[in-house]
């Protein structure tokens, strides 16, 4: 146990201020302190991206990250990219496609796919393949994850270019 | 009048009932991550629970010191098996009638066994509380290999001992060693012997399915909330099978099963890893209990891969007679099960190697014979059935490598081997040599349809062409033709055979109509990601003719569930399945009755019609399913009770036997090992199909933790019973990257037993798959002489593989 420090990091747009132990881990700052449950614990190693949120701008394995490495970031998490009455289009797309079945890696597939679509807005398979592979599923074969992030894709598209 | 306007078509469409792709009812919360997880459960003053546990395989505890830990702040408890043996609770019984230690009762005999208990403020506190607790341990000699502790003089298992030193026989039987478990056998031993002492032909082989793990995302864990005012005991946790759960946790505490509610919440994926009962379950309860306030225990996944539920680790000898012409008269399958440090498998107590004995195929096979050996290791306890009905992957990963290798020795096409050799249609029923009686299949059909469809000639021939350009030194990657047809067994299962802690197998649901013609429905069984919620209500629209998107799904509460078994085994569509279309029918028999009054006819002359029942040739004057809840609940009918409620608990006649045809071309980098999977066919007979969207995506799911199996993944032990996997790093599993897309095809037999004619899907692929792929890998290196490798075929072997066979010049 060591002294506590304090904190302040803005999550889905709203600023939050608390005193914590440096060493509790950003997961846990988010689960347990804020009671943002979206992002699940899947390993606590950074192989699964259960716990993927977006730090800054990149997407972040929240697991393997100390509260203290995280002080003065702007954080994103599965609920801060859609509202029940507005889904983002990758919420959407996995509801249509199937790209779901135990619901447990999902928010951090959502989370790290709408960071890869900011990357790279039409990627190609291979490219959707690679940029997931931080984000391990257990239950699709990632077949219809793919399937929903290129539907997502393509809706993304076609809306920015009828806005433009 | 809609009604009347609405084409027979649309009425049906609009059911959303059994044979459409309904979305899935679930997503909502998933994709917003709103999902209710039992890790995301938070209760006023929670405490939390974590183990010490042993570093060490085998070795006696001198002494644990928890002096310093209690100083730590934070740490408000630490129970070791002193505190827990005056309750009786330091051991508790496993699903195979053995014991487990709850926490080490003087000796460990296993890496990672729970060694104590801390009870503390928050997850941090636990990992100082943890490292504060000094625990002496005298090492023992180590054993991780079956063969060897079968053996040994090193006893593992003192307490199964007599006062003699004599062993007593076990729960199965007999025990031959001190570190033996079980024997079991099936089939007819002297007459099989014979047919291979005299056949023309005997293919032998011996093969190892490694150990491994079913790794769900989410690790196992619970929370145990004992609220002294009222006396009842609330245990939230991932649990597969709520009610047999409660049972246990009544059984094993004393406390009344009235007084215990079991909720399993959201599960993050199961498959298998979540049926037994663990120490973390018990010490919860216990630290609930003495505390009086919630307590929350999670595994780590180092914990979950090291010490809940590993599965396979079979050791088995095959030998299968043919005669010239290559067709099959005998098969003897010998296996040495190696089940850890206890024998916790979850198998129906009748069959302490689960249906192993499923393990002559999709083949008429006139005589066989199968013996298990059980036996004790210094190894973590489990033997679940990962994704797989009770060690059927066992059992068609053994017939399927026994029909290659027999291929080989007959030099005959492996394909062909298995058409001439299949089960034909007509003989469905068809009792087999090992006991079961399949219900129904056509093989022939299913295999003619999958090597069309994947031109199995115009591979073969591109793979001799290939081997041709490889001996010319054109090419350094060989192809290999995987194939596999496998039968399954699921839906466990009838009472007559099928018990677990001697609860009969039967499912159950129970379904209530609200007045305004929606629907509540209960089921006994517990989705994992199966979509339960979506598909049980599709089978219900179409039975009771109201729309699917009006019948909310409920399970996993056993306050308000009706009793059932749970969900693993494949059995929540062929048990809770057949319940719920049963208990659909006593609704519209009410029904029937309600309408006939309404319409002022007798019973029998109005009939069902999708959503309503219609006077028999006058099918303008109907009511509507709607009407007719209505009215269940607002007109006093002479001789019917009020309400339209209904509850079956279904006991199968019969298990289901699913059945595919699979066929994988993969290409092998035979300098690096490296092998890529250019095509994977999976044709799936499940009978009557639900819900397509859902039956592929459990394809593609089944699918890739076959490949995973098979081309990898492996919970695997170092001489000193070190577990070298215990962390993702080094358990693989398979990405984004490495898996590729799955064709999915389907042929329909249904079975003739289950009400709706469904057989159970989710472990097909899984079973299918871990011999398709391995046979891929076996198949490329067919030519170069190669017969057998074992599992898992990872880079490192395919390049050892290819090595051996002299390929690197």
């Amino acid at each position: 146990m060591s002294k506590k420090q304090h904190y302040k990091i803005t999550v889905n747009g709203k600023e939050e201020e608390f005193l914590a132990e440096p060493r509790e881990l950003l997961i846990h700052t988010l689960r347990e302190r804020l009671k943002i449950t979206g992002p699940h614990i899947g390993c606590e190693t950074s192989h699964c991206g259960a716990c993927t949120v977006t730090v800054n701008g990149k997407s972040v394995k929240s697991c393997t990250v100390f509260v203290a490495q995280a002080d003065g970031t702007e954080i994103t998490t599965i609920e801060g990219i859609g509202s029940p009455d507005a889904l983002h289009p990758l919420q959407e797309a996995f509801k249509e496609h199937h790209g779901l079945q135990c619901g447990f890696c999902t928010p951090g597939m959502i989370i790290r796919a709408s960071k890869l679509l900011e990357e790279i807005p039409n990627p190609s398979e291979e490219e959707i393949r690679f940029g997931m592979a931080g984000n391990i599923c257990r239950c699709t074969g990632y077949q219809n994850i793919v399937k929903s992030i290129q539907a997502a894709a393509a809706e993304m598209n076609s809306a920015k270019e009828a806005a433009e | 009048m809609k009604d009347e306007v609405e084409s027979r078509e649309d009425r049906v469409a609009g059911l959303k009932g059994m044979g459409c792709s309904r979305k899935r009812v679930e997503d909502a919360r998933f994709t917003q991550g709103k999902g209710n997880y039992v890790d995301d459960l938070k209760l006023d003053g929670m405490l939390f629970g974590d183990f010490v546990r042993s570093p060490y395989a085998h070795a006696r505890i001198v002494n644990i010191d928890t002096e310093a830990a209690l100083k730590v702040p934070g740490v408000l408890a630490v129970l070791t098996a002193k505190d827990l043996e005056p309750l009786g609770l330091h051991w508790m019984p496993t699903l195979a009638g053995d014991k487990q230690m709850v926490l080490a009762d003087g000796k460990v005999l296993f890496q990672g066994q729970e060694v104590a208990y801390v009870v503390v403020q928050d997850r941090y506190a636990a990992a100082d509380g943890i490292e504060a607790v000094e625990v002496d341990y005298e090492e023992l000699p180590v054993l991780v290999n079956p063969f060897e502790a079968l053996k040994s003089d090193v006893v593992l298992r003192e307490d199964l001992l007599a006062e003699d030193g004599s062993i007593p026989d076990g729960a199965h039987g007999p025990r031959k060693h001190h570190n033996h478990i079980f024997t079991w056998e099936a089939g007819d031993k002297d007459p099989t012997l014979e047919v291979i002492d005299n056949a023309d032909v005997v293919a032998e082989e011996t093969m190892y399915y490694h150990r491994t793990h079913p790794c769900p995302l989410e690790t196992c864990g619970c929370v145990a909330s004992m609220d002294k005012v009222n006396g009842k005991l609330t245990l939230w946790g991932t649990f597969q099978a709520p009610h047999a759960i409660r049972t246990v946790v009544s059984l094993i505490s004393g406390i009344e099963e009235h007084n215990i509610r079991v909720i399993s919440p959201d599960i993050g994926g199961g498959f298998g890893n979540k049926v037994g009962a663990y120490p973390g379950y018990v010490c919860s309860v216990v630290a609930s209990i003495v505390t009086g306030k919630p307590v929350k225990w999670i595994e780590d996944r180092m914990d979950n891969l090291m010490t809940t539920a590993f599965a396979r680790d079979y050791h088995m000898t095959g030998r299968i007679a043919a005669t010239k012409e290559g067709k099959i008269t005998g098969v003897h399958c010998s296996v040495t099960a190696d089940h850890g440090g206890f024998d916790a498998c979850a198998d129906p107590t009748k069959f302490p190697a689960g249906f192993m004995n499923i393990c002559t195929g999709s083949y008429d096979i006139p005589t066989a014979y199968l013996e298990v050996d059980g036996v004790y290791t210094n190894k973590a306890p489990g033997g679940v059935s990962y994704r797989c009905s009770f060690r059927v992957t066992e059992a068609v990963y053994f017939i399927e490598r026994m029909i290659e290798v027999l291929a080989i020795k007959l030099n005959m096409d492996a394909a062909e081997l298995r058409r001439i050799n299949f089960i034909k249609k007509e003989q469905f029923p068809y009792q087999a040599a090992l006991g079961w009686e399949y219900d129904s299949g056509d093989y022939h059909t299913a295999w003619d349809k999958a090597l069309k469809a994947v031109d199995y000639d115009g591979l073969r021939a591109e793979q001799a062409q290939r081997v041709e350009d490889f001996k010319a030194g054109k090419t350094r990657k060989l192809m290999g033709i995987g194939l596999t047809f496998f039968t399954e067994i699921v839906g466990a299962g009838p009472v007559k055979n099928c018990d677990i802690l001697g609860l009969g197998m039967f499912d159950s649901c129970e379904i209530r109509i609200h007045p305004t013609g929606s629907a509540i429905a209960r089921l006994g069984t517990i989705s994992q990601g199966q979509g339960h919620a979506t598909t049980f209500a599709q089978i219900l629209a179409s039975e009771i003719g109201l729309p699917a998107d009006s019948i909310t799904i409920e399970e996993g509460d056993t306050d308000t569930a009706p009793y059932g078994l749970g969900t693993y085994g494949s059995r929540s569509t062929p048990v809770a399945g057949a319940a719920t279309a049963m208990a659909g029918r006593k609704i519209r028999a009410k029904a029937q009755m309600i309408a006939a009054y309404l319409l002022e006819v007798h019973d029998d002359d109005v009939e069902f019609d999708v959503d309503r029942f219609a006077v028999k040739g006058a099918p303008e004057k109907f009511k509507t399913m709607n009407e007719i809840a209505f009215a269940a609940y607002n007109q006093a009918i002479p001789g019917i009770e009020p309400g339209l409620e209904a509850v079956s608990y279904y006991d199968p006649p019969n298990m289901t036997y699913p059945f595919g045809a699979y066929v994988c071309v993969m290409d092998i980098d035979v300098d690096t090992g490296v092998p890529v999977i250019r095509r994977f066919y999976a044709l799936d007979d499940c009978g009557t199909r639900i819900n397509p969207m859902i039956i592929e995506g459990q394809v593609h799911g089944g699918l890739t933790e076959a490949l995973a199996v098979a081309l990898g993944q492996e919970i695997a032990y170092d001489d000193m019973g070190n577990v070298k996997t215990g962390t993702l790093m080094d358990f693989f599993l398979p990405t984004a990257w490495e898996v590729p897309n799955y064709e999915t095809d389907h042929t329909v037999t249904p079975s003739p037993h289950h009400p709706i004619g469904a057989k159970g899907v989710g472990e097909s692929p899984h079973v299918g798959g871990v011999p398709c792929f391995s046979n891929a890998v076996q198949d490329a290196f067919r030519p170069f002489g190669n017969t057998h490798t074992n599992m898992p075929h990872d880079h490192w072997r395919i390049w050892k593989t290819a090595n051996e066979l002299g390929l690197h010049g």
